[in-house]
């Protein structure tokens, strides 16, 4: 016996030379290379695969690919696991697993179930009724409401998977490869343009793989015979690339999309490449894009709707003719226009024994009528189903006319095929802000007017014929070349030999009448989100009038499938209710992405170390050798603190700052920003951007400045100095190194044309290692070649350019610590050789290196401030209570006047103090709020501002800390008080910024 | 993602650029003179239309050059690029009708997903 009932003898496209194993809800199932999940379990007589979202129902599978609302499963399991993966497109493999989601404890037996028995008290916008309410209502019952409502599990751990993202430019971008896709690339294609065709499933041929091959010929070739020489021809072309398993996900501004390719899941594990990513993500900018997206079958809205076995006439068709799976022995077709009776024959013809044709339409065309007579096929004209039985699979309908007063039949099937009229896939023409169309004789939106470079070619456009699709494909694709610049050479449209029944005559119902009373009848119109046409109605009734108020009331189309079936029917369910046509009710937003794209195809290679590629300098190296604890500063990581043996990093910090002032120790100061800047304007240029006058700053001399926005506020500080008249050298900060370059340019480009200067960052050119201790200057004269560094001679704020051994080096006389300091420039590529010099000639001065931690600290110690630390954007050089570094002297510069605003000039902001805890081992934290009053008052506290820098420092011999608070400045000596959390606040006294200071004068 | 015509390089993708703001705002020269409320209004306030807006771009990973662009920005089209110092181009832009209305086409807004009864069929670019 086989474990394939449902697999016909012959036909289809799977390989049946080969048995695929896999189990699904711990059940094992056997299938063919081609099979999706979804027709393997229908083979083997699985219908039922899911719950629905709310109330728990079964859900069945309705589709046959992207269209599925409900029919959602776990694949894989661990790490490996993947959820809500749709079972119509989930190819099978040896090994697969699959479980079914949103059940407890099992698919067929689940608890949650209960909440359809209580069907009638989840209305329509019930979780906003119920749990907005109150001051804790959603936030305590989220947690609850998510597990119970939970759409499948994510994997347990980060994705072992590699993914790719790669760029592409086109000339035309054909979406979809059914019968207009590929004439449209073919097109294109001997047009000479380069091409991406881009398919959604396994296959080339979309609707033409639906149909029997051996009644579907073009050019005397059958159908897949045809697509496969088309598809040769394309592949053979070097400018063509034809993407399967590939949908494109994004239509974005000026024909950007995304193409998103699943490369290897349909292979098990060891089958995949070990050099080929999971998948890839494609951003392509076309030309042209071409959109052959095809047309979606609506099913119809009745009682009882929503049970496994009822499924698209559509997608019963194509399980027949692409799988070679009968989804149904015993059918009902239910229809309202004729391609649902054009299912019917087929199916018939197939296999299946056709219970019944129900057709809402009273008129059915005559031949339609002898043909379905001359099959034997019993006729249900001017009827509705109106109720349908079974549990995990449908058994029966009801079926009643729905006019009159006629009785109700009890028709046995074990499938229920629904023909509800075809709608054209505008989703991405819609993304693309092209405006939709309604088209009453399609009863459907088709697109209208396009927005951007492209075209809808075949059902797509409201074109279902074949010949029609083939034509309208090749016609688009030869426009698209020629829009692209290249000569027009349409590839001739195959002769066509075919029979097709269309959707004609189709009466369009929002709801198929019945007499059954509405509050007891369940239509769903959203199967995934569990919305009926009640919710609809009652969100209409309570005033959401609007397609987006009501679409959001009632979550209709919020599902992962974007109500990709639901959403013209819930349009027209409102359009009837208001009595406004469907222009006037319009539709929902079609929104990026088209179907659920994994987090991994998005971030791409952009995970783990790549995720922010950081910046080392040339000493990098040697600092990770030395035990260098790390921290990002900008794009750059930079040595917090090195570590000895045994030792934390606060102690190492200790040591460190203790090196830099009694001895001699070195900072990896490459990462500063450096801007070299040159031309006459400069010195001017200068003056314009610092708050202090350039005009005297003489050749080999260094100046510190502030850089102000145009609010007054501090934006950077640096060292610039003076390489020549024309000729400065400028540093910034290591993080606002690309910001501050920026920002200069755009002055010196569109405010100050007529200075003329040069800038240019050679942040990159210089290794910079920044000496600081008694020591330094014995280090340097020792690697320099014949230098004297005496600071007598070589004066603070001044700089001098030598050798060592022969390589050229400029020496600062500069320091951010306070202490003695050589800062020493080479060219980048000598920054390692210098610093092991540096090593090497320091030894036998114990020479210590030491990371940004320990020179926050020294420079704390000396009350120097760091921008971005002690300074938020919010604090003026005045605040900071650096008046000097403002001149008066010269004229406007970038904040001046902003400084003398009424609310810069206050006198009562808040300016930088210093604070010392009356405990001196206590440490204070940064961004703790200093008060007034011995005890924290009742809230809202009054707060007089915040610690800013706070350091437990070895060189003063107790904590020291700088804050900001109101009217700093005068209350030198004034008793604080500091919160912390869960203690007394901490009293401290107000000081002066600079501790060194302080300490020389015995004030601490 | 824009495509954006630097003057100087051509076109270019939206990620080489970095945006900075209305254009032609030029630095009052007479700071010292002006009042507390002028000297803020320059500082801080901006223009923010639903039209055309004339916008200044930095081609910060190529060239390194500000320069000027008009965008509609009901609708995120890119009308003209002109070098700094210039004056704006003519231009023709799906506009909307009035500053709270809709652009005809392209802003993507509920008002103009549908066409009205009467609205002509075809390419608008
Ligand atoms: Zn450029």
């Amino acid at each position: 016996m086989t474990s394939q009932p449902f697999r016909l003898p012959q036909g289809g496209l799977v390989d049946r030379s080969r048995l695929v194993t896999f189990r699904f809800d711990g059940r094992e199932y056997t299938g063919h290379p081609g099979d999706t999940l979804a027709s393997a379990l229908i083979a083997g007589g699985t219908h039922m695969v899911a719950r629905s979202f709310k109330y728990h129902r079964p859900r069945g599978i309705l589709g046959a690919g992207v269209e599925d609302p409900a029919a959602l499963v776990e694949i894989g399991s661990g790490i490996h696991r993947d959820p809500n993966v749709r079972v119509t497109e989930a190819e099978i493999h040896d090994g697969l697993e699959a479980h079914a989601q949103n059940v407890w404890p099992s698919l067929t037996f689940d608890v949650g179930e209960a909440n359809d028995l209580l069907w009638r008290f989840f209305p329509a916008g019930f979780y906003y009724k119920t749990f907005m309410g109150g001051p804790r209502g959603w936030m305590t019952w989220e947690p609850f409401i998510r597990r119970a409502a939970g759409m499948g599990r994510a994997p347990d751990g980060p994705d072992p998977d590699p993914y790719e993202q790669t760029n592409r430019h086109c000339d035309v971008l054909v979406v979809g490869a059914g019968p207009a896709g590929l004439m449209a690339a073919l097109s294109a294609a001997r047009s000479g343009a380069r091409v991406i065709l881009a398919e959604e499933t396994a296959a080339l041929g979309g609707r033409l793989l639906s149909r029997d091959p051996a009644a579907t010929h073009l050019d005397d070739r059958a159908a897949p015979e045809w697509i496969g020489a088309v598809a040769a021809e394309l592949r053979s072309r070097e400018d063509v690339t034809v993407l399967t398993r590939t949908s494109a996900f994004g239509y974005y501004g000026e024909n950007f999309l995304g193409l998103w390719e699943r490369v290897g899941d349909h292979l098990p594990r060891h089958e995949r490449s070990p050099n080929l990513p999971r998948q890839r993500l494609w951003r392509v900018r076309a030309k042209q894009v071409v959109l052959a997206t095809g047309a979606i079958e609506r099913p119809l809205v009745f009682h009882e709707n929503d049970r496994p076995g009822i499924m698209l006439a559509s997608a019963a068709v194509t399980y027949v003719h692409r799988y070679g799976v009968l989804p149904g022995r015993n059918v009902l077709v239910f229809a309202n226009n004729d391609s649902g009776w054009g299912a019917a024959f087929d199916l018939a013809e197939s296999g299946a024994s056709i219970a019944a044709i129900v057709d809402v339409r009273r008129e059915i065309d005559g031949a339609l009528l002898s043909r379905a007579a001359a099959l034997g096929i019993a006729i249900h004209a001017g009827c509705g189903v109106v109720g349908t039985s079974g549990r995990f699979r449908v058994t029966g309908a009801k079926v009643q006319p729905v006019e009159g007063a006629g009785g109700v039949s009890d028709i046995a099937c074990d499938l229920v095929a629904v023909a509800g009229g075809w709608t054209p896939n505008t989703a991405l023409f819609a993304q693309s802000r092209g405006k939709l169309r309604w088209d009453d004789d399609l009863a459907a939106y088709r697109p209208g007017l396009s927005w951007q470079k492209e075209a809808s070619a075949g059902a797509s456009n409201g074109v279902f014929d074949l010949s029609g699709c083939l034509a309208a494909g090749a016609e688009a694709g030869a426009r698209a070349a020629d829009a692209a610049g290249f000569s027009a050479v349409p590839a001739p449209v195959p002769a066509l030999r075919a029979e097709e029944t269309l959707q004609r005559s189709i009466h369009f119902v929002a709801e198929v009448p019945s007499h059954r009373k509405p509050e007891d009848t369940r239509a769903w119109v959203d199967l995934q989100d569990d919305v009926t046409t009640k919710d609809l109605k009652l969100a209409l009734q309570e005033g959401m009038q609007s397609i987006e108020h009501a679409k959001r009331y009632t979550t209709t189309g919020m599902g992962t499938d974007q109500g990709k079936v639901a959403n013209l029917n819930a349009f027209r369910l409102v359009s009837d209710k208001l009595g406004r046509p469907m222009h006037e009710i319009g539709t929902t937003t079609s929104r990026q992405p088209w179907k659920p794209v994994t987090f991994g195809a998005l971030a791409g290679q952009h995970v783990g170390h790549h995720f922010h590629p950081r910046r080392g300098t040339p000493m990098h190296d040697w600092h990770r050798r030395h035990s260098a604890v790390f921290e990002p500063v900008g794009d750059w990581l930079r040595p917090r603190a090195f570590l000895k043996a045994g030792e934390s990093f606060e102690q190492a910090v200790q040591r460190e700052a203790r090196a830099a002032r009694e001895g001699v120790a070195v900072l990896d100061a490459t990462t500063l920003g450096k801007i070299d800047i040159q031309g006459k304007g400069a010195r001017e240029f200068l003056n314009r951007v610092y708050t202090s006058a350039w005009t005297k700053l003489a050749p080999g001399r260094c100046r510190y400045g502030f850089m102000l926005g145009e609010d007054g506020m501090v934006l950077d500080d640096g060292v610039t100095s003076c390489i020549a008249d024309d000729h400065f050298h400028m540093t910034t900060t290591t993080g606002g190194a690309a910001r501050i370059y920026q920002w200069l340019e755009d002055y010196a480009q569109t405010e100050w044309p007529d200075l003329e200067l040069y800038l240019t960052s050679v942040t990159e050119q210089w290794a910079v290692a920044s000496l600081s201790g008694r020591d330094s200057r014995a280090v340097v004269e020792e690697i320099c070649d014949d230098f004297d560094a005496d600071p007598a001679t070589f004066p603070f704020m001044s700089f001098r350019d030598t050798t060592i051994e022969g390589v050229p080096a400029r020496i600062f006389r500069i320091s951010f610590t306070g202490a003695l300091s050589y800062e020493i420039n080479v060219p980048a590529s000598y920054g390692l050789w210098l610093w092991e010099k540096i090593f090497e000639a320091g030894a036998r001065f114990g020479i210590t290196p030491y990371g940004t931690e320990t020179m926050h600290l020294l420079r704390a110690e000396k009350g120097f401030v760091i921008v971005g630390q002690d300074t938020d954007g919010t604090v003026t050089p005045h605040d900071l209570r650096m008046d000097w570094i403002v001149s008066d002297t010269k004229g406007d510069f970038i904040g001046k006047r902003s400084l003398s605003r009424s609310d810069t000039a206050r006198a009562d902001r808040k300016q930088l103090v210093g604070l010392l805890t009356e405990d001196p081992g206590l440490m204070l934290e940064e961004g703790a709020h200093v008060i007034a009053t011995e005890n924290e008052p009742a809230p809202p506290v009054p707060m007089l501002g915040h610690v800013t820098s706070s350091y437990l420092s070895p060189n003063i011999g107790r904590s020291i800390a700088l804050a900001l608070v109101a009217g700093g400045g005068d209350r030198m000596g004034d008793r604080l008080w500091v919160t912390r959390p869960g203690g007394a606040p901490i009293p401290v006294r107000v000081t002066e910024t600079d501790f060194l200071k302080l300490k020389e004068e015995g004030h601490v | 993602m824009f495509v954006i015509t630097c003057p100087y390089c051509g076109e270019r993708d939206q990620a080489e650029f970095v945006s900075g703001g209305q254009a032609h705002r030029t630095r009052p020269l007479n700071a010292h003179e002006m009042s507390d409320a002028d000297w803020g209004d320059w500082v801080f306030m901006r223009d923010n239309p639903k039209g055309i807006f004339a916008e200044r771009w930095f081609h910060s990973a190529g060239c390194r050059r500000w320069f000027n662009a008009l965008r509609n920005t009901a609708t995120d089209q890119f009308l003209a690029f002109y070098p700094m110092g210039e004056a704006p181009p003519a231009v023709e832009a799906v506009l909307p009708a009035t500053p709270a209305g809709e652009a005809p086409i392209g802003s993507g807004n509920d008002a103009v997903k549908v066409m009205r009864p009467g609205e002509s069929e075809g390419t608008t670019t």
